[in-house]
């Protein structure tokens, strides 16, 4: 039974990782229609970032909000000079843009920070929490910052005039603009946003996961695999699939026969397949329905 | 009466094909001017070409400012309020919400909760549906939502496409009672695209008749009601 509970607490600690990274996915999503296939690696040269500050001898929250407001400059700059030209362009140009990020960040991470695994600190320690052996104190944390973050998500698209305007813009562009709404920088500043929520998660992520520039790749298909689930039109759906996949992630790994460790990405994969085939709008999604 | 609204030799295009030929036309301060034609003849075009969201030439000026080189967003921001076809509701959201967003570029958040008061009692509906999501209200209620939602704009101008389409006779009528006091009341000039040729010219005081991109008839609204070769062949009843 301790086993079990053990497993459920530490996937609900990964699980909001998922949640931040498919938060972010989808935030995207719902403005232009795509995924984004860098996202993970924009996490991971946010992370790098934090790193280098604190090399330099910047404290653990100071860099934590100096990486924030970096990323989410670089998010509205990727948006303003790559993928703001792309606007009407096809399908298959914006997946090639998007590919190139990928290889673009994680090249350039490498060449300047190189490819060995480096240690990255938590703020929070990893004693057990609160003297339980179910959890650490890191684990603990993972899960509070992403339920603060999650707190403050939903106070600003619900409760801000800005939010407003962003869901307004996001949902039926043409009449966004039609009440005045500059819908080109309500895009821009969704990808701000969701590039600091991936920041987020990669300093989160780094302690566990360790730094380098591949770290964030089984920890985006867990957040792609999380969107689909909750559905791709549902930021709440996006976050109660980080939860789920992260708890079942560990539960398959542990008590699925001849699944461990190795066999645990696979699973993310049948996943992501399993509910396209069953239900594709996703637990949470909109079922969107095109007059012919 | 000086014009609000000035348009010359407005000319617009879907992709190759030309849909506006060379239109001029103007609208006074405070009046309510109506823009009848039969199915492609232009309305929806024209209004659309006006807030820039149809490639266009041709000079569109609204109190002596040039609107051509302006995005949508900016036409809307000097006091533009467009209610396009099919309404444009923000189905997800709710009835407030819908409201909120009219005035979001409005900075007095004082005026915009009397102003949503005002819309309550213009539209007692509304009041009522207030906290539901606008997707779930009928279709007459979700026009008067549109027309509520662009008056949150305090606007100098509203732009209406086709308000009558799809609504029962009685609710039109309605519809059209309060443009017509809001207009009146409100001093907003209203430029309304219609089909249903009767009604409008009953609202409006200004006339323009249009056939396949051009004007072909222009004048008081009441004259263009009672003439009958031009109710025939063009207004058809």
């Amino acid at each position: 039974m301790e086993l079990f509970t053990n497993q459920i607490l530490a996937g609900i600690a990964t699980g909001a990782i998922y949640a931040c990274m498919a938060l972010a996915v989808v935030m995207i999503y719902q403005a232009i229609d795509h995924l984004n296939f860098a996202q993970g690696e924009m996490a991971m040269f946010s992370t790098f970032i934090s790193w280098q500050l604190m090399q330099v001898g910047v404290p653990y929250w100071g860099a934590f909000v100096l990486t924030l407001v970096f990323s989410f400059i670089g998010g509205i700059a990727i948006e303003r000079i790559l993928f703001k030209p792309l606007t009407k362009a096809p399908i298959l140009t914006n997946v090639a843009g998007f590919i190139a990020l990928f290889a673009i960040i994680n090249s350039s991470a490498g060449l300047i920070w190189d490819f060995t695994i480096k240690q990255y600190p938590t703020p929070f320690g990893s004693s057990p929490f609160l003297g339980s052996q179910l959890i650490s104190t890191h684990q603990a944390g993972m899960i509070g910052v992403t339920v603060l973050l999650l707190l403050a998500l939903y106070f600003f698209f619900q409760y801000t005039r800005m939010g407003l305007a962003m869901r307004a813009a996001a949902s039926l562009p043409e009449s966004a603009r039609l009440v005045g709404i500059n819908t080109s920088w309500m895009i821009a500043l969704g990808w701000g946003m969701a590039s600091a929520i991936g920041a987020i998660a990669g300093m989160l992520i780094a302690p566990v996961v360790f730094l380098e520039p591949n770290m964030m790749g089984g920890v985006l298909i867990y957040g792609f695999a999380a969107a689909v689930l909750g559905g791709l039109t549902s930021p709440f759906g996006a976050v109660v699939g980080g939860f789920l996949v992260g708890i079942f992630e560990n539960l398959a790994g542990t008590y699925i026969p001849g699944v461990g460790n190795e066999l645990k990405l696979p699973i993310a994969l049948a996943l992501i397949i399993s509910v396209l085939v069953v239900k594709p709008a996703g637990l949470f999604g909109r079922h969107i329905v095109k007059r012919v | 009466m000086t014009a609000l609204l000035n348009i010359k030799d407005l000319r617009a295009y879907y992709g190759q094909v030309q849909a506006l030929h060379g239109l001029t036309f103007s609208l006074n301060e405070g009046s309510l001017t109506t823009l009848l034609g039969a199915n492609g003849a232009g309305k929806t075009t024209t209004l659309r070409a006006i807030c820039n969201m149809v490639r266009s030439t041709g000079a569109v000026e609204f109190e002596g400012k040039p609107l051509t080189s302006r995005s949508t967003e900016n036409i809307v921001r000097l006091g533009i309020a467009h209610v396009p076809q099919g309404r444009g509701t923000f189905t997800t959201m709710t009835v407030e919400e819908n409201l909120q967003l009219g005035a979001i570029t409005r900075k007095d958040q004082a005026g915009i909760v009397d102003d949503i008061e005002r819309m309550y009692t213009h539209f007692p509906v509304l009041k009522q549906r207030h906290t539901q999501q606008a997707g779930t209200l009928s279709g007459g209620e979700q026009q008067m939502l549109a027309v509520a939602r662009a008056l949150m704009l305090r606007p100098r101008l509203m732009l209406l496409d086709e308000p009558s389409f799809g609504l029962a006779p009685l609710v039109v009528r309605d519809l059209f009672k309060i443009l017509g006091k809001i207009n009146r009341e409100d001093k907003v000039s209203i430029l309304v695209v219609e089909q249903n040729a009767q009604l409008a010219l009953e609202l409006a005081d200004h006339a323009y008749v249009i056939e396949t991109g051009r004007i072909v008839m222009s004048g008081n609204a009441k004259d263009i009601a009672n003439n009958e070769d031009v109710r025939k062949s063009y207004l058809g009843y």
